[in-house]
């Protein structure tokens, strides 16, 4: 259970290493996040949902029977889209309204 | 190291569902300054990080608050107490009401009517849920928030409390907070056990592995009087994601089967514990693994399922993704390793009907007090908005006494020999792992399917009083590790009360949760009684209390 975050995409704002609700994200001298414990992370996904530029990816380790898909989440008209990226270049999207409440 | 000092009227110790809460009502019922010290940010820390896809406290249309309290009671076999759970139950409404006013998304029929799923439980999205209420404290004029700010102690004497200490993650800071109450909220304890994924997910567990029982590891060492702590919690979760369970069986109405597609939980009773019991012992028969049983849902319910976990607990909607739909497949249930949570069973603070514990001053709210299981999300809000009125009548009629001087050098120079060392043999990594596999293997984990004997308690006492001492010459070569050995010493001091009530209760009332193989019949006689300890000298005594009476409404302590 962890995240990667892209080097490339990251801009260093700092806005994941704020929400980590176990102080695992941090910046480095370039500027760049990094998330220093990786085996630390309970996979709440705030950092992914804070991330401006959607740089964060959210999978399941392979202890736990993670196959190599990753998430990320695009906010978009005030909906949040969950973007599933699977190894073989698949994606599927499933979109929630946080302004409608859940069914079960 | 920087030293800094302040003082405050209240602080409330943890910023996550009822110390928010409890800042909300403090500051709307008092001009109190307030203070929430919290060790992550307030926006995504405590359990409801993720999110959470339903109320499951609350008294739906035709039910009463002496509905909710006989539900609890008899999940908790009878030992809890009727005066917190009723006066938990009455503002469980309420507290509903100032959450949708906050902006708390909640189903409702064409009439403008919640509707229930089941008899206590409302549907929502909550996924917002915990910046909401942190949006909300964040706009109060005499709240302070100071974020990374993990506190390792309080400063008690002649068993009052005076404020507490702290250390800032971040920014390399002592913090001495004087103030006049203090409210605990920092939840319950994780990670005294071995996990399920004990490798890289080692952290991929239930309750939040941040949790690591500091509110209870400080009462502890002040002496505060603890309750029902061999009442633990086993949660039974899907299989790999250890993602809750209760949207498939509550809300898609799901069965749970065994492999030969057998439903078990009638067999072993309805009970939280029975049904973790029911499926430990299915599969100790040969009939495992078992599952949830959603083959054949249709289409939309399916993708209501995956939203609603996106909602709370989005690894699971991942793992049905990357490896086959429920529509398709059954969900494989395990039990989790055992955590301590006041807010699911009724470990605790012993406190009175006001919350306030046995130290002066001191008051609980949320899954650090006691005595009052099933509180859940609302439930937390409820005792934490009774905590905030207790400790706002309180400093009304107290005057804030300033922490001794010669208490802040002996926490500066513990710091320091934490600090100041190059290195050391074990790391607080080691000393983790080692205290997890003591209580996996001798005080009732998951390798042991949750049983135990008094000659493994003897055993598990043994070994963890030597991590306890090991733990004394740990290094941190900064403040985070300095903090994660504070977390690990907290975990140490909650094992130590966690066997001491094992093995003080003398019987097997609920199954799994505190399943002794000396004793491994209920016994109504002896032990319709609450097991309580206080430290005294080091060493754990234990108090065993009478019941509360039948719909008894207050409680004050006494001795």
């Amino acid at each position: 259970m962890s995240i990667a975050i892209d080097r490339e995409k990251c801009i260093g704002c700092g806005k994941c290493r704020d929400v980590c609700p176990g102080t695992l994200i941090k910046i480095d001298a370039v500027k760049k996040a990094y998330i220093k414990y990786p085996k630390d992370c309970w996979g709440c996904t705030s950092c992914v949902k804070e991330c401006p530029v959607y740089a964060i990816r959210f999978y399941l380790g392979a202890d736990m029977g993670g196959l190599g898909s990753r998430l990320h989440i695009e906010k978009a008209d005030g909906l949040l889209h969950w973007i599933i990226e699977k190894p073989d270049g698949n994606v599927s999207e499933i979109v929630t309204n946080p302004k409608e409440s859940n069914k079960y | 190291m920087k030293t800094e000092k302040i003082t405050t009227d209240i602080l409330i110790i943890g910023g996550g569902t009822a110390g928010c809460y409890a800042a909300l009502t403090a500051s709307e019922r008092s001009d109190a300054k307030i203070l929430i010290c919290e060790k992550a940010h307030i926006k995504r820390s405590g359990c409801l990080a993720a999110g959470v896809n339903a109320l499951n406290a609350y008294i739906t249309e035709g039910r009463t608050p002496q509905d909710y309290v006989d539900y609890a009671k008899k999940d908790a076999d009878g030992i809890v107490r009727d005066d917190l759970l009723y006066t938990m139950s009455e503002r469980l409404n309420s507290v509903t009401a100032r959450l949708e006013e906050l902006g708390l998304v909640i189903l409702k029929d064409e009439n403008g009517k919640y509707v229930a799923r089941g008899n206590r439980n409302l549907k929502i999205n909550g996924e917002n849920i915990k910046p909401l209420l942190a949006g909300a404290v964040e706009a109060l004029p005499n709240v302070t928030v100071l974020n990374r700010v993990n506190i390792i102690d309080f400063s008690v004497s002649d068993n009052k409390i005076h404020g507490a200490f702290g250390i800032g993650i971040e920014n390399d800071t002592f913090y001495v907070i004087e103030a006049k109450a203090v409210i605990i909220a920092t939840g319950g304890a994780a990670g005294l056990y071995k996990p399920n994924n004990p490798g890289f997910s080692r952290h991929k567990m239930w309750y939040p592995p941040f949790n690591t029982g500091a509110g209870y590891a400080m009462g502890i060492r002040h002496g505060a009087e603890m309750t029902t702590f061999e009442m633990r919690f086993i949660a039974l979760r899907c299989k790999d994601t250890i993602a809750p369970t209760g949207t498939l069986a509550q809300g898609a109405g799901a069965k749970q089967i065994n492999s030969l597609g057998e439903v078990y939980e009638t067999k072993y009773g309805l009970t939280t514990s029975e049904r973790v019991y029911g499926t430990v012992n299915e599969n100790l028969e040969g009939r495992g693994p078992c599952y949830l049983r959603t083959e054949g849902i249709s289409a939309g319910q399916e993708e209501s399922l995956f939203k609603a976990y996106l909602n709370m607990a989005p690894s699971q909607t991942l793992k049905w993704c990357e490896s086959g739909a429920p529509s398709k497949y059954n969900v494989e249930i395990e039990g989790t390793e055992p955590y301590i949570v006041g807010g699911h069973t009724a470990s605790g603070y012993w406190v009175d009907t006001h919350r306030a514990t046995t130290i002066r001053g001191l008051f609980a709210a949320g899954d650090v007090a006691g005595g009052c299981p099933q509180k859940y999300v609302t439930g937390a809000l409820a005792e934490g908005e009774i905590a905030a009125e207790s400790a706002a009548e309180y400093i009304a009629g107290t005057i804030g006494e300033p922490i001794d001087d010669g208490e802040i050098t002996a926490h500066i120079a513990e710091i320091e020999r934490f600090t100041a060392k190059d290195s050391s043999d074990f790391t607080t990594e080691q000393l983790e792992e080692a205290m997890q596999t003591v209580m996996d293997s001798y005080a009732g984990g998951i390798k042991t399917n949750y049983r135990f004997n008094e000659k493994q308690l003897t055993i598990a006492d043994m070994k963890i009083k030597q991590l306890l001492e090991l733990s004394e010459n740990l290094h941190a070569e900064d403040f985070q590790e300095l903090m994660y050995i504070y977390e690990l010493r907290e975990r140490l001091a909650v094992c130590r009360s966690v066997i001491a009530h094992l093995k003080a209760r003398r019987e097997t009332r609920w199954h799994s949760f505190a399943e002794n193989l000396d004793y491994p019949e209920k016994d109504n006689e002896g032990w319709r009684k609450y097991v309580n300890s206080r430290m005294e000298n080091g060493e754990i005594k234990i108090i065993l209390r009478e019941l509360t009476e039948e719909g008894q409404r207050l409680y004050e302590h006494s001795n």
